[in-house]
């Protein structure tokens, strides 16, 4: 029972750090990102070409995934992204399909298209047994980097003044502009960092979710239940949001193994339908 | 008003929903391929029942306004009630299964219409994807009735009609799907023009002045939702019953992203995009798997990214030029990229260039415009 809230936990942690780059990328410019996951799978297979194949130990892997993911998000949201943000959403949601189909074609030529795998050091595998709970060495290891990434994360948004100017333009960009806040700016340097995040759960999380070129279009459903269900005016929303779904999902498919998809699905619907916004939004300012 | 100016907007109307001679055309090249190739006939099937799938989705996006990215329940679900139908002998005579399929899907689509309603592009979005996963997912779980991940084998089909048995060569099931085709084609032709599909035009441009207007702009949404789930259904339906096999695959996200291409390519809200798009998508897939047959969903891609930049007909040339500059090159999948963000970077400049383009063919369109009416009338 609690092994399963640990596991849920962890996965849940992992979901956030994969899609809170997402979040605020639908947050702040209103633009639909269905191609987030291709960063994640660029960063689960940089670590993967680097600790298979180089040898580099994995701790060191996982930094190295962060900014090689944040340097291409960088790129293209400096080249290709930034003539997309005014056109509508139906376009948005073509040019991403487009990038999506391009990442899981090019991954499939290079890397083939079977289910690859990190080696992990022996020293996180396996599991020890806390006061009854048994704990896999490899989610506590999740449970401790992306709780250490999302403290970070919020004490940034809220002590720093980068945070401020970002919670001025996710509240109100124009206003903002017209405060002098370099709004665009802000947006490419939080989209490098949120694919880097990205980057980074994929190289965490290939033990856990498995990697392979479909990635980015089997995990994108989850990304967007995180951000749709928890809203984009906070980071703490998709943070509960991350948790929610982690622990439904993870119980679902433990108890109820052939209704475990449904759950979350379902869960997802029917909050879209109660709470338009998102779970933990507020009531909207603009 | 006046009855003078019922008068003029009715007939201004009826002009507006009169067959021009490019429709009939269209139609005429459809009738003939039935005849002059007789050796594509089985792709052909695939454009027809993709044709309706897309002419669908029209009803849906380019009438209603609503964007769509799990389109493929309906056509799943017809697809899957076609083959079950055919493969448990319940009814054999292939039209009315084509019926019953298509009302299925609209029973689906009327349930799910009202998730539609509310809420941004956004929602809408993800609510129309959850529906399909779980359709999907609901498939995936039933193998005993769909045969799970196997597929649905074992379908037969009767004649059409009771007088036409299916062939290998396809030329039976592509008459039928363009029989199918043309005829739904026919009521959705009507359905747009008459005073339901003008009062839809009308809750698509701007739905709190329609409403205020006297329309329910909800029962509007909730019907169209429902006739284009009927649509996708019978185009389902024609899939299964021409192929006499149902899969998971029918579900996909795949599937409606491709379809939202189809459309795209031809463009939505006059009904002939769908078709257009569906007979230069599968000529564009097919020539692309001749040349790359495995990687050619990345070069679709291409495509995508390059229509939603620069528009339809540039982007499309670009998006062709890329490919043709860099497909043979080893590693052609980091050259193409490269390329892209190249062009990305320089985008404002193409864009200049586009612009000036577009200026000189419209003052050469004028030139020739005025030079033909002048010898119209010196005659």
């Amino acid at each position: 029972m609690l092994t399963i809230l640990f596991d849920g936990i962890a996965y849940g942690m992992l979901l956030f750090v994969l899609a809170c780059g997402l979040a605020v990328t639908l947050g702040l410019m209103n633009f639909v990102n269905l191609a987030h996951g291709a960063f994640a799978m660029a960063g689960g297979y940089i670590t993967l070409v680097l600790v298979n194949r180089a040898g580099v130990p994995f701790l060191a892997g996982l930094p190295i995934a962060f900014l090689a993911s944040a340097v291409i998000g960088a790129l293209f949201e400096r080249t290709l992204y930034v003539h997309v943000y005014s056109k509508s959403h139906l376009e948005q949601v073509l040019f991403t399909i487009g990038l999506v189909f391009m990442s899981v074609a090019a991954v499939d030529y290079v890397m083939g298209s079977q289910q690859a795998f990190i080696q992990v050091p022996s020293a996180l595998q396996g599991r020890f047994e806390l006061f009854g709970i048994g704990i896999g060495r490899y989610r506590l290891l999740i449970i401790i980097v992306c709780g250490l990434l999302t403290v970070a994360l919020q004490l940034i948004l809220s002590g720093t003044r980068f945070g401020s100017r970002l919670r001025a333009s996710v509240d109100d960009a124009r206003v903002a502009r017209g405060l002098g806040i370099n709004v665009n700016g802000v947006f490419a340097l939080t989209f490098a960092f949120g694919s880097g995040l990205a980057g980074l759960g994929g190289a965490l999380g290939a033990e856990i979710l498995g990697l392979d070129p479909t990635f980015p279009l089997k995990f994108m459903v989850y990304f967007l239940i995180v951000v749709t269900v928890g809203g984009t005016s906070s980071i703490t929303g998709p943070f509960f949001a991350s948790l929610l779904i982690g622990i439904g999902d993870v119980a679902g498919k433990y108890y109820v193994p052939r209704f475990g998809a449904f759950v979350i699905y379902t869960i997802m619907i029917v909050l879209l339908i109660v709470r338009p916004q998102g779970l933990f939004a507020r009531p909207a300012g603009k | 008003m006046s009855s003078l100016q019922l008068d003029q907007v009715s007939r201004h109307l009826a002009t507006r929903a009169r067959w021009t001679w490019p429709e009939y055309a269209f139609w005429l090249a459809a009738l003939a391929s039935v005849f002059l190739l007789p050796g594509r006939h089985l792709i052909l099937t695939e454009i027809a029942w993709l044709a309706l799938f897309a002419l669908s989705l029209d009803l849906i996006l380019g009438y209603g306004g609503i964007i769509s990215l799990g389109h493929a329940a309906f056509f799943g679900l017809g697809s899957y009630v076609a083959a079950l139908l055919g493969k448990h002998a319940i009814i054999n005579e292939p039209v009315l299964a084509l019926v019953v399929s298509g009302a299925a899907a609209a029973i689906l689509g009327f349930a799910t219409s009202f998730l539609v309603l509310r809420g941004s592009d956004l929602t809408r979005l993800m609510v129309t994807l959850g529906v399909a996963l779980i359709m999907r997912e609901i498939a995936n779980q039933i193998p005993q009735v769909t045969g799970g991940a196997d597929g649905l084998q074992g379908v037969t089909i009767g004649p059409v009609l009771g007088q036409f048995e299916f062939d290998i060569f396809g030329h039976v099931g592509y008459a039928y799907c363009l029989a199918v085709l043309f005829i739904l084609f026919l009521l959705a032709r009507r359905i747009v023009h008459s005073p339901f599909g003008m009062s839809l035009r009308a809750v698509k441009g701007n739905p709190l002045r329609s409403a205020s207007l006297g329309i329910s702009v909800n029962a509007r949404l909730v019907a169209v939702y429902t006739l284009g789930a009927f649509y996708a259904g019978v185009a389902g339906a024609l899939l299964a019953q021409t192929t006499s096999f149902a899969s998971l695959d029918v579900f996909s996200l795949e599937r409606s992203a491709d379809l939202l291409l189809v459309l795209i390519i031809g463009g939505p809200g006059y009904l002939y995009g769908g078709l257009i798009g569906a007979v230069a998508f599968k000529l564009i897939q097919d020539a692309l798997a001749t040349f790359d047959p495995q990687y050619w969903q990345y070069w679709i891609g291409l495509l995508l990214v390059m229509l939603v930049l620069f528009g339809r007909i540039y982007g499309a040339a670009i998006a062709a030029i890329v490919f043709l500059l860099t497909f043979r090159f080893p590693f052609s999948f980091f050259v193409c990229a490269a390329i892209v963000l190249l062009i990305g970077s320089v985008y404002g400049y193409i864009r200049k260039l586009i612009d000036a383009v577009d200026a000189r063919v419209l003052a050469l369109s004028k030139r020739v415009r005025s030079a033909w009416q002048m010898m119209l009338q010196r005659k």
